[in-house]
């Protein structure tokens, strides 16, 4: 136990520094058109002036002199800001430079504020619109990719039993129809169901107006989800299909495993123990590659099907240029592909014999 | 060379990989003829050319060849010039004006009525402008004048556009009804053709001694060429002819590209091991955690949405991309092989070793995964343009995708719109995955005993 706490500690610290430089590049290719801080300035001039104009202690004022004293005040926080300094310094002040207040600002999540979208609470922060939209995302993709992956297991393990029957055969001749992504199928499927048969809605979470009855919204949400998963299953399901056979045939002609059949170990027991039990890392790996794809392949999906989550987001905020927006989603996405290879990592280290301490009892 | 060509051989065994061989020379020549036939000036001018260019090409039009699968015949786009289709009659009236009568006589037995009309005048005069009349006579002898109006300013090419379906008077006089139902279609049912003839009188008035007129009835149809129509009118061919030299090159630069970067690290990682390793392992680490589609996104909005800089990103975030550590786990295997400990034993430095013998012996296992990865980055430019991202000037498959999804393609049932672009990608797609899959079975030692 102590080495698996000594493993996973070593790893959560490696993939901290992978996330940290991951975040650090992000912040750097975000900034490089200056937008960040373009936006930055802009809302410290506005919120200024508006505060000059609308405090009662300067109301004797002329125009002028307000412009003047606003000229200096944003000159001050923006001195505060660090915004009068160069984005980026690589010498010992470095941990005084924009670019690393940057890096901790979105480390600590503190993403700032929205230019044009809100939440439906009616915040402006970056950080509530973002928990507002995230539980439709991981809704929607994460039982799409365990539909997917438990699918293809279990089809690839019967396939592999049938080697050169009719369905391996056809399993295989299918495995090109995954080349397309699955925005694509999502595309051809509205036009089967939704436009021509009119017997699925084209997208969304739920009908406009929601049902009140909680088993009614529950449907629509259901009905609402069929295409999007659907599309998500065509694309995966059979490549994953194919390359699961072909891993569990190069497996299965292992000695060990043609040792067990000789001794007359029943199929399923063939299977779980001396097939799936040494292939299970991988198989997790892949997973876990899977799950983040579907994080980064959600934001077209789910614009294509006007998903009510993070990918569309992205698309509102690209189509009205909402920059601080888009890098906290950006920032989000890192976070999720980072903490998504340490819990693999963590399960790996759980399931790997070579790691695992004093559990023998399980093989 | 003997290598390559046993390779070719060993391809043509497999049903599919020639299927995928054949889509691909079909593709491979499509591209060649489409650079050669429209070049990219052209092609730039016409996707970008707005109406003017596509003003003879109805708006939205299915493809032509719908009509062999359609019991209903669908109207194709007639220009009639009243130089030819139209009989002309010159009358003097008074000193110097005279009166044109342009009659013309044509037959419509399409089964749909068309999708617009307009009246091109090509007038000729100095000062005092014609004035002109037309009156419809259809089939069952109904008669409708309407369109008096003086030809003003001339726009377009000395043409003077005057839109029937636009027409006040008939707009009025038909109302629920639009125009061409009103003018085609039967009086006691009002979606079915009256087939016949129709008589179409122009008649103009010119004041001026050498004045003169010409006009072209133009009865917009609802399908058009190979491709049909979008809502600018373009010919969707061009679009879809051009995607592909575009989605070829993207396709493949782009597969190329971020493969020898991460090839070479992985080789360098693997040869040199220790902290050159671990290196390695780390800097692919970070990689998985840099997300790539939206610093690309991010890319396209802030600096240019140009395919070429989209590929460029592409490939400086690739440099190290995720299938470094397949590579490695290959070269750490080769590493030991007999035949790197004699080139090591006669001398040869690292580099000798790493680019000579290291890296060309992988090259078998590198190319399926190469030929799998070029449908990918194909689809990624056609998503990227779903997103509103598309390159700004060039006509691709996935701008036309985009533009049909933008413009509600689905909703008011352009099919075809949607499915071109679609079908292009999904038989490009497929050409690359069946040569990619066949390729992987004859490289990949393990899958060839299966």
């Amino acid at each position: 136990m102590i080495r698996l706490a000594r493993y996973t500690f070593m790893r959560a610290i490696a993939i901290f520094f992978a996330l940290v430089i991951g975040i650090f590049l992000t912040i750097v290719v975000a900034n490089m058109g200056g937008y960040v801080d373009k936006i930055k300035k802009a809302q410290v001039e506005e919120s200024i002036s508006m505060s000059v104009f609308t405090n009662p202690a300067y109301k004797n004022l002329t125009t002028e002199e307000k412009r003047e004293l606003i000229d200096k005040l944003v000159a001050l926080e923006l001195e505060r800001l660090g915004l009068d300094k160069p984005f980026i310094r690589l010498d010992r002040n470095f941990l005084r430079s924009r670019a690393f207040k940057y890096l901790i600002d979105a480390l600590t999540l503190n993403l700032g504020f929205a230019e044009h979208i809100h939440s439906t609470s009616g915040s402006k922060r970056v950080w509530i619109i973002i928990q507002e939209r995230l539980p439709y995302s991981v809704l929607l993709f994460t039982s799409a990719s365990l539909i997917v992956f438990f699918t293809s297991i279990y089809v690839a393990l019967v396939l592999s039993r049938r080697y050169g029957s009719i369905w391996d055969r056809l399993s295989v001749s299918l495995a090109p129809l995954s080349t397309a992504p699955p925005w694509f199928y999502g595309v051809i499927l509205i036009l089967i169901f939704a436009a021509s048969l009119r017997l699925l809605p084209f997208g969304g979470f739920v009908s406009i107006p929601p049902p009140k009855n909680p088993f009614a919204y529950a449907l629509s949400v259901i009905l609402h989800m069929i295409l999007p998963l659907s599309a998500w299953f065509i694309s995966g399901i059979f490549a994953s299909v194919y390359s699961w056979r072909t891993f569990f045939l190069i497996y299965s002609s292992e000695d060990y495993v043609e040792m067990a059949r000789a001794k007359g170990v029943p199929g399923r027991e063939l299977e779980r123990r001396y097939i799936l039990r040494p292939t299970l890392p991988p198989i997790i790996t892949s997973f876990a590659l899977m799950l983040i794809s579907a994080w980064m392949g959600a934001i077209i999906t789910e614009s294509v099907f006007k998903w009510p989550g993070l990918g569309s987001l992205y698309m509102e905020a690209i189509n009205s240029f909402d920059t601080p927006v888009i890098v906290g989603l950006t920032m989000i996405y890192a976070y999720l592909l980072g903490i998504t290879v340490f819990v693999l990592d963590f399960i790996y280290a759980l399931v790997d014999p070579r790691i695992k301490v004093g559990g023998g009892s399980a093989i | 060379m003997k290598q390559l060509r046993e390779t070719f051989q060993e391809l043509t065994r497999f049903k599919s990989a020639l299927v995928g061989l054949g889509i691909l020379a079909v593709i491979v020549a499509l591209a060649i003829y489409t650079v050669i036939t429209i070049p990219y000036g052209k092609a730039v001018r016409l996707w970008r050319g707005g109406e003017d260019m596509w003003r003879y090409n109805p708006v939205n039009a299915k493809p032509a060849w719908i009509n062999y699968f359609t019991p209903r015949k669908l109207p194709q786009t007639r220009v009639l010039r009243s130089e030819e289709h139209a009989q002309m009659e010159e009358e003097t009236v008074g000193k110097t004006s005279r009166k044109v009568t342009i009659t013309y006589q044509f037959r419509y037995t399409a089964d749909l009525p068309p999708s617009e009309l307009a009246l091109v005048y090509k007038p000729a005069f100095k000062k005092k402008r014609p004035l002109v009349s037309v009156t419809w006579v259809t089939p069952d002898g109904r008669e409708y004048t309407f369109g008096r109006i003086t030809v003003k300013s001339v726009s377009v090419h000395g043409r003077y556009w005057y839109s029937i379906s636009r027409d006040q008077k008939l707009v009025q006089l038909f109302g629920t009804q639009n125009v061409e139902e009103g003018l085609f279609c039967r009086v006691d049912d009002m979606k079915r053709v009256q087939k016949g003839d129709h008589r179409v009188v122009i008649t103009a008035y010119l004041f001026e001694p050498d004045a003169s007129i010409e006009t072209e009835l133009v009865l917009y149809g609802t399908v058009h060429g190979l491709a049909g129509t979008d809502h600018l009118r373009r010919d969707i061919m061009v679009g879809l002819l051009w995607g592909t030299p575009v989605a070829l090159s993207f396709g493949l630069a782009a597969a190329l590209g971020t493969m020898i970067t991460s090839v070479i690290i992985a080789a360098l990682g693997a040869w040199f091991g220790g902290y050159a390793d671990s290196l390695v392992q780390r800097l692919t680490e970070i990689r998985m955690i840099i997300p790539t589609l939206p610093i690309l996104i991010m890319v396209g909005m802030f600096f240019s949405k140009s395919i070429w800089a989209i590929l460029a990103t592409l490939l400086v975030l690739n440099i190290i991309e995720s299938s470094v550590k397949n590579y490695r786990a290959i070269f750490l295997q080769e590493k030991n092989a007999p035949y790197i400990e004699a080139a090591r034993s006669y001398g040869a430095g690292h580099m000798r070793i790493i680019f000579r013998y290291l890296i060309p012996r992988v090259i078998p296992w590198l190319i399926p995964s190469f030929v799998l990865a070029v449908p990918s980055y194909v689809f990624l430019e056609a998503a990227l343009a779903v997103l509103g991202l598309g390159d700004p000037v060039l006509p691709t498959w996935g701008k036309v995708l985009s533009d049909a999804y933008g413009r509600g393609a689905l909703f008011q049932g352009h099919y075809y719109w949607v499915l071109e672009p679609a079908f292009m990608l999904m038989v490009t797609g497929f050409g690359f995955t069946m040569i990619g899959h066949a390729l992987d079975r004859i490289f990949n030692p393990r899958l060839r005993e299966i």
